[in-house]
């Protein structure tokens, strides 16, 4: 089912967790929330729960008008990071919670309630482990069980709040994987808060990047991986070195030499420069370029990290150079020119547009 | 591996080697502890009992009179123990989930029946539900006498057992993780069903524990009863009263046989309940 949410406000007493947030989210979709501790992803996806009620602001379910609705109401499924699963009922009861709990009504006979909680339980390869209590299971699988039992009553909405953070890195690698896997095959709508990038870069249609109360951006994984539009998306998502430079005449300086990158008709003044570490080109013989001390060198996997010094006003910068062209400059003093950058304008709490450009003066690529 | 086949390569030891010292010295003093307090005052118990012979002592454990204060101690104590379950698992609660004005003094209040000498509230209780009394002239009217029957000890039991089941469910209350309660009401579960099939059960052990350790209370108590009890031979008598009665008739075999079934009974009833604590236990992973 899509999901709406519409100028949504929250504040805790007085302290503002979200402003002004709309989002669209599309039927079957698996979308991601992703930001810092504190910036309001989970207070949103409990909005969305109604766990919370919005201080101003609509949530639509379809076209139905949730934020009125109790959580009850809202026939949502949730999985807490902590699992929250009944201790004292077995994996089978635990699934099957939901449907029990129903009005004579609308739910289903004794024997249908178990067969679908069997039928959910081999869904998530769980077959076999029904009699068991939730004590006498891992993370990993405990986490499955929540899983289960949140899509035992057929939510609108499937809510995930770090569902992984619980666990050990390896296990959460292979849980992402399955969870992926289960949404294909089930289709339900699907929004998961987590502060791990790669998991959401990774797993999510697209991508919610939060910060502060307000969203950023919205995209893709490529789009807020290419093409962020804030300094917050560019610094938070991967790797990301940021310069203080000034625009004179189109061209952009760095400290007292020009750079040799053109901004086009920008207005001169004070912006910052953010390039990724592996977005570079080295150069023989600077004539416009970042030149600076390699200050420590790592190697990383495929790619070999050095640390630069352009001065003593910055944090040192990183760029990424394969192994071999590493060695190959002997030198202690490396010159080099972004190849894909982007420029924010500074002064004023509005971000100007951002400038982008990607290798602006030689189209050589490659080593 | 390697530990696990150095564990069983080795016999088999009275201890497993560990960094906390002094074992031996605090399971000595421990044991010697328990033995001076425990088991020799008990042993004593049973031994003059033993020295009756079973015919006589049957005799004395079945005469009337004992067979009637055994009912009446048990049987009001059980009462009384189910009646502090409820309510005291109500009290704790809101003393664990509301914040009012005076709760830490309510909280504080709870206490009162450990420290208060149990004469002193039997006195006080006689008071309050005596026919003449400010809640005994409240019942009169309607018919119902409260005290110097077994009602008024059920109402002394109450008063002394309280403390025992809010102090044992309050701290696993407390644990509760909320995330539960939420996640209860997002599968659809009202209120009612997530206190009566969420929360409840998982306070089972913690209740149980509050139950028994109130039941015991009640079983012993004799100050605060026999103020209250008006003493009725086979009607409001209490076992501790008798065995008081016998000694007073230096009827040292009586009041020996009476405390042994009484021993034997409340062994039997803690025995019970601490086996099914360790069931919860096993299959739920924790409890109290």
């Amino acid at each position: 089912m899509e999901v709406r949410v519409q100028n949504i406000r929250k504040e805790f007493g007085r302290f503002p967790a979200l402003e002004d947030v709309s989002l669209d989210i599309r039927s079957g979709e698996l979308i991601a929330l992703l930001g810092p501790s504190g910036s309001g992803k989970t207070t949103l996806l409990r909005l969305v729960a109604g766990l919370e009620s919005p201080t101003e602001g609509t949530i639509f379910f379809g076209d139905e008008d949730a934020s009125k609705k109790t959580v009850q109401e809202r026939n949502i499924g949730f999985v807490f990071q902590h699992y929250a699963l009944f201790r004292h009922m077995t994996v089978l009861d635990n699934v099957a919670f939901g449907l029990k709990v129903r009005p004579a009504k609308r739910r289903p006979a004794a024997a249908d309630i178990r067969r679908r909680a069997l039928d959910l339980l081999e869904l998530v390869q769980l077959s076999g482990l029904e009699k068991r209590y939730p004590a006498q299971l891992s993370g990993g699988q405990r986490q499955r069980v929540a899983l289960a039992r949140a899509m035992a009553v057929e939510p609108n909405v499937l809510l995930l709040d770090e569902p992984f953070g619980a666990l050990d890195a390896q296990v959460r690698k292979e849980l992402r994987r399955w969870l992926r896997e289960i949404h294909d095959r089930t289709g339900h709508t699907t929004i998961f808060v987590t502060h791990d990038q790669e998991e959401a870069l990774e797993l999510a249609d697209r991508v919610v990047v939060m910060s502060k109360g307000a969203i950023e951006q919205v995209g893709t994984p490529d789009e807020i991986y290419d093409h962020p539009v804030s300094p917050f998306v560019y610094g938070f998502i991967g790797q990301s070195n940021c310069l203080d430079v000034t625009l004179a005449n189109g061209e952009i300086w760095h400290e007292d030499r020009p750079i040799g990158l053109r901004a086009g008709n920008e207005p001169d003044g004070a912006a910052a420069l953010y390039f990724r570490p592996h977005d570079v080109e080295l150069i023989d013989g600077c004539g416009g370029c970042l030149a600076g001390l390699v200050t420590a060198s790592r190697r990383v996997a495929g790619t070999r990290h050095l640390e630069l010094d352009l001065g003593r006003t910055h944090p040192p910068v990183e760029i990424e150079l394969p192994p071999e062209r590493a060695a190959s400059t002997d030198h202690t003093r490396i010159a080099f020119r972004p190849t894909r950058w982007k420029l924010f304008r500074k002064g004023g709490r509005k971000e100007a547009p951002p400038i982008e450009a990607e290798a602006p003066v030689l189209a050589a690529t490659g080593t | 591996m390697i530990s696990m086949a150095a564990r069983s390569s080795t016999r088999w030891r009275f201890r497993q080697p560990s960094v906390i010292p002094g074992f031996g010295l605090a399971l000595g003093v421990t044991l010697a502890w328990l033995t001076i307090i425990v088991l020799i005052p008990l042993s004593g118990l049973l031994w003059r009992s033993s020295g009756l012979g079973w015919s006589k002592f049957v005799e004395l454990a079945l005469d009337e009179r004992t067979v009637n204060a055994l009912t009446i101690s048990f049987g009001t104590a059980f009462i009384a123990a189910v009646v502090n379950l409820v309510f005291g698992v109500l009290l704790a609660w809101v003393l664990v989930r509301y914040r009012f004005p005076g709760k830490r003094v309510i909280d504080a209040m709870v206490d009162l029946p450990f420290a208060l000498p149990t004469a002193v509230a039997g006195i006080a209780l006689t008071t309050l539900y005596a026919p003449n009394g400010w809640i005994g002239s409240l019942l009169a009217p309607l018919g119902i006498k409260i005290a110097f029957t077994p009602a008024g000890i059920v109402v002394a039991l109450i008063f002394v057992g309280l403390p025992f089941v809010v102090r044992t469910v309050q701290p696993i209350m407390e644990e509760i993780d909320k995330e539960v309660e939420e996640a209860a009401a997002t599968l659809g579960a009202t209120r009612f069903q997530t206190i009566s099939r969420v929360l409840l059960p998982g306070l089972l052990p913690a209740g149980l524990t509050g139950f028994a350790l109130a039941f015991a209370r009640g079983v012993g108590e004799y100050g605060s009863v026999i103020f209250i009890a008006g003493n009725l031979p086979y009607v409001s008598e209490i076992a501790p009263l008798l065995i008081v009665i016998r000694l007073e008739e230096f009827n040292y075999p009586a009041a020996t046989a009476i405390a042994a079934v009484m021993l034997l009974l409340s062994f039997m009833m803690l025995l019970v309940i601490n086996v099914i604590q360790a069931w919860s236990r096993r299959r739920y992973g924790y409890g109290a």
